[in-house]
């Protein structure tokens, strides 16, 4: 098996699409210190893994998987898988959920740090964590 | 015929009981909300939370004999529809998780209302609960995918309940928002697991997946799924690299919220990894891939020694508990990885063992919260004389921790020391006993700041309130209890092991 092969390349497309949004999701969220970049990098990689189900459900031919209105079931028709597209539906659901929930701690945090950067919000936090911990004789644990 | 419409109510109603115990803290949680009143939502907490644990009991005693009891959601039949599956294994962990909310909501009535502004008190019980249905959910289920969904209902709120410590220290809120990024890609690397899984079996269930992926174990889809699984896991698990969200959002939760987290919620994140790794999995593909010599044994030894080392320098009660915990789990880590029956007994009592010791410690440092004004080792000088009853029940749940004979912690670590000796690792079990005796040194330095120094301010210190004692007694009774009282917690692990260990062929029946 060559994976530099264009149809090794080709014939798997959907993956590499998914691998590479995966990692830019991934990617922005270790390496940005905003957190609303780090929300949106949360997100594409979230998003990521939608596409992954989805494209998995695709029967080659296939269409979409409607049952006849007439009733009449033709078994010539080839139909894709609905199970993984509706797996998803719960998932973008919580994906919504997290997202939201993120943004609204992050207004918080503003309102308490007033800033939304994490190597400021690392600094203040260190100054309390230190002062907070001094040794016992000296006037360490007040909060 | 009025007489057998009534039988069949009775018997309809015992056999909804899987489900029952979800739904009941599923529904009470917007009932709350829609009632709004803040003297109400306690009762209505206790009542739900009182009635999922009495489910639990009735579960427990069905099961522990070997039996399995599956439910089918709307009647459809597995492995089409999502089925609901209680053996030993969850039953033991459902009995655990209810009976420590049902302890902890008593106690959280003064700790909450002192923490927290009242208008907020309301939704926190409403949210308690709707951790509880997510963390249930995931131990009842046996739909792989639905494990995620329940997953997601818990983890979602258990953010916002980490993020409620924001009245008192402002650092809950980035605690809370770091566990949401790393539970989220945790979460997510589970749901790509279960996709690669899906991709290879076309089947969700998992008694089914078991069947399905035992001739493919060399497929590179399923290896990959399993490793997704197992980082993602391990993400909420907090196997040591992968702990780091776990101290801050431990130290600066309400206390309510910490005693639970800690007593409940990376236990039942173990037990959906022994599920996977025992059932849905079988141990030889563990052995194949060698997942346990690369995994399981380093890191479960580096969060048994450094966890514990780093407790030992902190100068906050909370965080060096939120440290040992990450300790505690190394061994329930080491139990799997020795792959018997005697390692897998060891690591589930060490489970519900951990979570009640825990449960008692956590609510110890909630008193003292309380009444001294934090959990800082500076706030607790000298508080063994005027707070006696807490520090009594702290110390026994610190005895426990170390495991000293007599108290459900050295049950466990005798049982895992046991499970080694029996392979013949003996420098396992040496490792093992050297790494209880650096929780030796973290709890003996609590004894000593509680009874053998004096207190720095004037300010007269109260012992806490008896809605507190009680539940904190309780657990510390608890804590001796299963110590000498060994059959349940022996027999249930037993039956848990076995069910966990006959793997798929259990499951199929």
């Amino acid at each position: 098996m060559n994976i530099f092969a264009t149809e090794f390349i080709l014939g798997h497309l959907n993956y590499w699409l998914f691998i590479i949004l995966m990692m830019t999701g991934l990617y922005i969220v270790i390496s940005k210190g905003n957190l609303v970049k780090k929300i949106v990098g949360l997100n594409i990689f979230q998003t990521s893994v939608f596409m992954f189900y989805i494209s998995m459900g695709k029967v080659s031919g296939g269409t979409a998987p409607i049952f006849p209105l007439d009733g009449v079931y033709d078994p010539s028709i080839a139909y894709s898988n609905p199970l993984p597209h509706v797996l998803i539906l719960t998932a973008i659901v919580v994906g919504i959920a997290t997202t939201s929930l993120g943004l609204a701690l992050i207004i918080r945090i503003r309102e308490e740090y007033h800033s939304i950067e994490e190597e400021h919000i690392t600094i203040l936090e260190d100054t309390v964590f230190q002062t907070e911990n001094l040794p016992l004789d000296g006037k360490g644990g007040s909060i | 015929m009025a007489t057998q419409t009534v039988h069949h109510a009775a018997m309809t109603l015992t056999e909804h009981l899987p489900i029952l115990q979800v739904l009941i803290p599923f529904i009470t949680a917007p009932l709350i909300v829609f009632v709004g009143r803040r003297e109400l939502a306690w009762p209505l907490a206790f009542i739900a939370s009182f009635t999922s644990f009495v489910i639990a009991c009735l579960l427990l005693s069905k099961v522990i004999g070997g039996g399995v009891i599956s439910y089918k959601i709307g009647g459809w039949a597995p492995p089409l529809g999502i089925e609901y599956r209680v053996d030993a294994a969850n039953a033991f962990v459902l009995f655990l998780v209810t009976g420590i909310s049902t302890l902890v909501l008593p106690y959280a009535r003064e700790s909450v209302s002192s923490e927290m502004p009242e208008r907020t008190q309301t939704l926190f019980y409403a949210l308690f609960l709707l951790c509880l249905t997510g963390l249930l959910g995931v131990t009842t289920t046996a739909d792989a995918f639905n494990v995620f969904v329940f997953l997601e209902i818990s983890s979602l709120s258990t953010y916002v309940l980490i993020a409620q410590g924001s009245y008192r220290d402002k650092r809950a809120l980035t605690a809370a928002f770091n566990y949401l990024i790393m539970g989220t890609i945790g979460a997510t690397f589970f749901v790509i697991g279960l996709g690669f899984l899906y991709m290879a079996t076309g089947t969700l269930n998992m008694a089914d997946l078991a069947d399905r992926l035992s001739g493919q174990y060399d497929s590179r889809t399923v290896r990959a799924g399993f490793a997704f699984i197992l980082v993602g896991m391990g993400l909420k698990v907090a196997i040591f690299p992968l702990h780091l969200w776990l101290p801050n959002a431990y130290t600066y939760a309400p206390s309510a919220v910490t005693t639970f987290l800690a007593a409940t919620a990376t236990k039942v994140a173990i037990y959906v990894l022994l599920r996977f790794i025992f059932s849905v999995f079988q141990p030889e593909f563990l052995l194949e891939t060698s997942a346990l010599e690369i995994i399981f044994y380093p890191f479960a030894l580096l969060a048994m020694f450094a966890a514990s080392f780093t407790a030992i320098f902190q100068r906050d009660l909370k965080r060096m508990l939120a440290y040992s915990s990450i300790a505690q789990i190394g061994y329930m880590l080491l139990g799997v990885a020795l792959l018997s029956e005697t390692g897998l007994m060891a690591a589930i009592i060490h489970l519900f063992n951990h979570g009640i010791t825990k449960a008692a410690l956590f609510m110890g440092v909630g008193a003292y919260v309380l009444r001294s004004g934090g959990s800082f080792y500076i706030h607790l000088q000298g508080l063994g004389k005027t707070m006696p009853w807490t520090s009594a029940a702290t110390v026994i749940g610190g005895i426990s921790l170390i495991g000293v004979p007599g108290t459900a912690g050295f049950l466990s670590k005798w049982l895992l020391v046991q499970a080694a000796l029996e392979q013949g690792y003996w420098p396992l079990a040496i490792l093992i006993v050297a790494s209880s005796l650096l929780a030796v040194i973290y709890v003996w330095r609590l004894i000593e700041i509680l009874y053998l120094s004096t207190p720095t301010s004037e300010k007269v210190v109260q012992e806490a309130p008896l809605s507190m004692l009680l539940p904190l007694w309780l657990m510390a009774i608890a804590c001796i209890y299963f110590g000498f009282e060994t059959d349940i917690t022996m027999g249930a692990a037993k039956a848990a092991a076995q069910a966990l260990l006959s793997g798929s062929s259990g499951m199929m029946n």
